[in-house]
């Protein structure tokens, strides 16, 4: 383009000789320019808005687009690390060894009121105390027409009751849900279970939280969301549990006894099969702690675990063991058993007189004090307590049940050397029948310790050695001549070879000093005796046998027959057959050969 | 006779103003903003009761004062589309000059919302973010100088406008708000891109643009933060961009349905910054193509109607309240699906925020007043060209 000048001359001189104005041109020229920069101007930015069009375009596109992809992705979930994790908020249900329900989860509901929300208050409480007769109108209509915004009614209401009230009609009365605990087999292992309660209570909902048992100790494992809803299992047998429980009660009315335990437990897991205690409660309905008396007479004290009593004999097989193991003597030592031992000024009996000396075999099968006594002579005090440390007996059993852990044994504050010959025949020395049955596991299943469970274990349990194979079952053929030919005569089954030990031991006095006519009997055995499978402890709390002239407590008489009624139910449903005994051979020749 | 006794008929001249408005007014991009309000609306009947749950209000207390403040805004846009050019531009340079202030007052006495930025004034009814109400005026300001710096012997209009926009844009980096600073640099760049920048100097200010980037990174922990979260290839699904993704993708095409949106829950700001997704989330696809749509056909139709501007100031001025809405609204949502880093920008008429929507109004309704079909002279074009 060429550039016109502002003022081109000719024109300027052409315009001054007709007498014009000659800036007018140059306005004129001026103006001429201004256009034709703007018209340039216009034609460049309708190029570059195109272009900002373009780019909007573009761009819009893009978002468009971009979204468009996001929106047919699939989602994903921000995930917990552990994935495939169930949560499940409720509290994990409780089986037996082959998933019986012991304990499970029922919804119910509690009752509250808002006054605010009432229409008839009075009417509301009048329905509400006709529902519940525990409830007091007069207290009712009071709450309902006072200040108060929000009253709980009831803790726990049943479906029927929640009917009941619905049908009243009024909305000031509202249901929050309630999940309880449920012990569908009632009394059965009521001790083990324990019971539940309400921890932290909202109108929504309550925590259950565990008060006593196993649903106490493991109240943590059982509330973890984490498990999902995998039950926790017990070692329990359901119907084992059931027949030991049905049996101990019926031996306790005949042997007028106050209270009884029995522990069974598998000699190789150290599981227990069955743990009862009498007398016992129902876990949906815990009575309350007594306020006044022995809380061991309280049906929530779980004897088997908590009570510590003095066993008597059955300690003497242990010292027996050892002497055996320590090589100190062996089954046909022949030992002195003069009468009466005197030690200081104290002095040991035996029951009757058994003669001046007795194998160690027959100091067992008799259940001879001074034997035993001179056996732990010889073992002395600082190999006794290693032994009895090892057997679980001096300290609180491992189990997971809330009450063990109180239940430490008692030990003499001073262990001397009449107390090492006292605790060889088990007195001066208190454990729990569990203890008992936890150390006569440990000498007897082949000598390997065990620790007590009462949850299911898939594999046997080897624990360090106590003592050996071969003493192992010496100590079992001693126990199995007990029931054969000494004091526990009534305890054979046959079939299943019991093998066991006595204990007869008077019950202290509060004030000291022992009771002359209340004894603990406790019989231990382990069955079959040759290929140890169980062993069963049976504690009766002052029986009395008077069938008799005249009254007998003694273990022989009392605990023995109970165990042995308790095995004589148990073995089968635990699995065990009874050995065939080879028919006699009656009116057959044996002809030899040569 | 008639007309002694009782005066003269008053004559108009020109048409009557409400038809010739009917008549100029660019009619569908104004359709696109109330459909775009009423949008706004239905997703904070959604997005809102959370929040006003939060501060314990009643479920619809933020849409009751957005529905308020949209009127207000409403009757200021179309107050504003009635003005000429000349009234626009007077009372858009007085609007900048008054922002301009509140801006520098802002550290004496501003509220900080607890979300480490200095950007509201609280008034007793609600606040006010001033760096809303200056992006309009001060792109008036900015097309009125450049236009001016257009004529020949005219001012050096492009080097003042440039120095006001760097010390809006420095102000705001201090508050900081990079998202407002950002645009109001883009503005002005726009404005120079149209205005006739040579090649050169746009490829310098890309470079600058970048190069301030990388210092603000730098230097501000604020801004290095959101850029880390855009920059690392996987998105937490716990942050905010997280859980707007993933609303995005549980919408799918047709959404979750009304009302059955989760995000508005774990998102602090669904109701501004993330309400896209939350439209994602409920309505899906479809209504977010909707609202892509809606902003396209605004910002395309008044970029088509300035082409045939002649007037400078008109051209220059709507091309940046044109291209600053359209990147607005471009920033927020491309923040949703990740395609810019995050940035408080809000989504504009759709947002919940009194002072985003009636600067929204202002903006709109100052960009519909330039576009309005006046005569261009081409007639005259056209026969002073034939004729020489």
């Amino acid at each position: 383009m060429t550039r016109t000048p502002l003022r081109p001359l000719a024109r300027i001189l052409a315009a001054r000789k007709e007498g014009e104005n000659p800036d007018a041109i140059e306005r004129e020229n001026l103006a001429r320019r201004h256009e034709a920069a703007r018209d340039g101007q216009r034609e460049r930015a309708e190029g570059r808005l195109l272009v900002l069009g373009v780019v909007f375009l573009c761009a819009f596109f893009m978002v468009a687009l971009k979204m468009t992809a996001l929106a047919a992705s699939d989602p994903a979930e921000p995930r917990a690390a552990a994935s495939g994790a169930q949560i499940v908020a409720t509290r994990a249900d409780i089986t037996d060894r082959n998933g019986r329900i012991l304990a499970t989860n029922l919804t119910t509901h509690s009752l509250y009121a808002q006054p605010p929300q009432m229409i008839e208050p009075v009417r509301a409480a009048r329905a509400l105390a006709r529902i519940f007769p525990d409830l007091d109108e007069e207290r009712l209509i009071r709450q309902f027409t006072g200040e108060r915004k929000f009253i709980w009614i009831k803790r726990r209401i049943s479906p029927e009751q929640q009917q009941a009230v619905f049908d009243i009609g009024e909305p000031g009365l509202l249901f929050g849900p309630r999940e309880m605990r449920l012990y569908p087999n009632g009394k059965v292992a009521s001790h083990v279970l324990g019971g539940a309660g309400f921890g932290r209570e909202g109108v929504s909902s309550a925590e259950v939280v565990g008060v006593a048992g196993v649903e106490k100790a493991m109240d943590d494992v059982l509330r973890d969301p984490g498990r999902g809803d995998v039950p926790l299992a017990l070692s329990l047998d359901l119907t084992v549990q059931a027949a030991v429980e049905r049996v101990l009660e019926g031996g306790m009315r005949l042997m007028n006894a106050k209270g009884a335990a029995a522990v069974l437990m598998d000699v190789h897991t150290g599981e227990i099969v069955s743990l009862a205690s009498l007398p016992d409660f129902d876990p949906n309905d815990r009575p309350r702690p007594l306020t006044s008396g022995d809380p061991g007479d309280s049906p929530l004290f779980n004897r088997a675990v908590q009570g510590v009593y003095e066993l008597g004999s059955t300690y003497k097989i242990f010292a027996a063991a050892q002497g055996i193991e320590e090589r100190l003597v062996s089954r046909s030592t022949v030992i002195d058993t003069r009468g009466p031992l005197t030690w200081g000024r104290h002095k040991i009996r035996d029951f009757r007189n058994y003669g001046s000396e007795l194998s160690v075999e027959d100091i067992i099968v008799k259940s001879s004090n001074i034997g035993t006594a001179r056996i732990a002579m010889m073992i002395g005090t600082e190999r006794q307590q290693d032994f009895l440390g090892q057997l679980g007996l001096l300290e609180a059993a491992p189990i997971e049940l809330i009450e063990a852990t109180g239940a430490r044994p008692l030990l003499p504050p001073n262990w001397s050397e009449i107390s090492t010959m006292t605790i060889s025949y088990g007195h001066g020395i208190s454990a729990s029948p569990l203890h008992l049955a936890t150390a006569y596991a440990s000498l007897l299943n082949g000598g390997r310790k065990v620790t007590p469970t009462i949850l299911r274990q898939d594999a046997p349990t080897l624990g360090p050695r106590v003592v050996s194979e071969d003493t192992s079952r010496q100590a079992r053929e001693m126990l199995r001549a007990v029931v054969t030919r000494g004091t526990a005569s009534f305890g054979e089954v046959p079939g299943y070879r019991v093998g066991g030990k006595t204990g007869t031991a008077d019950k202290p006095r509060p004030q000291g000093g022992y009771y002359e006519d209340k004894v603990i009997a406790t019989f231990a055995t382990v069955f079959p005796a040759d290929d140890p499978r169980y062993v069963l402890v049976v504690t009766l709390d002052e029986p009395v046998e008077t069938s008799g002239t005249e009254p007998r407590r003694t273990a022989g008489w009392t605990a023995v027959p109970v165990a042995a009624e308790v095995i004589r139910r148990a073995a089968p449903l635990l699995g065990l057959a009874p050995a065939v005994e080879p028919p006699a051979l009656t009116g057959v020749t044996l002809a030899r050969s040569d | 006779m008639t007309e002694m006794v009782y005066g003269s008929v008053p004559t108009r001249d020109g048409e009557p103003i409400l038809p010739r408005w009917w008549r100029t007014i660019d009619k569908w991009s104004i359709s696109c903003v109330l459909i775009l309000f009423g949008i706004g609306l239905l997703l904070g009947l959604a997005a809102s009761p959370p929040l006003a749950e939060r501060n314990g209000f009643g479920a619809f207390h933020y849409v009751e004062r957005q529905v308020a403040f949209g009127m207000m805004a409403m009757v200021t846009m179309f107050a504003l589309t009635l003005m000429s050019p000349q009234t626009i531009r007077r009372l858009g340079v007085l609007g900048f000059a008054a922002a301009f202030v509140a801006l520098l007052l802002l550290p004496v006495f501003g509220t900080d919302y607890g979300k480490g930025a200095t950007r509201w004034f609280s008034l007793g009814f609600g606040s006010v973010q001033p760096s809303e109400f200056l992006k309009p005026g001060f792109i008036i300001v900015a097309g009125w100088m450049i236009a001016a710096s257009n004529e020949v012997a005219g001012p050096p209009g492009k080097t003042w406008s440039f120095a006001i926009a760097l010390f809006i844009a420095l102000l705001l980096a201090l508050q900081p708000d990079f998202g407002q600073a950002c645009l109001v640099l883009f503005g002005w760049g726009v404005m120079y891109f149209v205005g006739g920048a040579p090649f050169f100097v746009l490829a310098g200010i890309l470079g600058l643009t970048l190069l301030g980037g990388a210092v603000a990174y730098q230097n501000s922990e604020h801004f290095a933060r959101r850029i880390d979260g855009f920059l690392s290839a996987e998105v937490d699904p716990t942050t905010q961009l997280g859980y707007a993704a993933n609303a995005i993708r549980e919408g799918g095409f047709l959404g979750v349905g009304v009302g059955e949106g989760t995000v508005k829950w774990s998102l602090p700001d669904a109701h501004t910054d993330f309400i896209i997704a939350v439209a994602a989330e409920e309505y899906g696809l479809i209504l977010v193509l909707v609202i892509i749509a809606l902003y396209m056909t605004i910002v395309l139709r008044s970029l088509f109607r300035l082409m045939r501007e002649r007037d400078p100031f008109i051209r220059l001025a709507g091309t940046g309240l044109a291209c600053t809405f359209a990147v607005q609204a471009m920033i927020n949502m491309s923040v949703a699906v990740r395609l810019l880093p995050a940035k408080g920008m809000t989504l504009p008429f759709v947002s919940y925020g009194g002072s985003s929507v009636i600067a929204s109004g202002i903006l709109i309704g100052m960009l519909l007043a330039l576009t309005r079909v006046r005569p261009q002279g081409e007639i005259r074009d056209y026969l002073i060209r034939s004729g020489r």
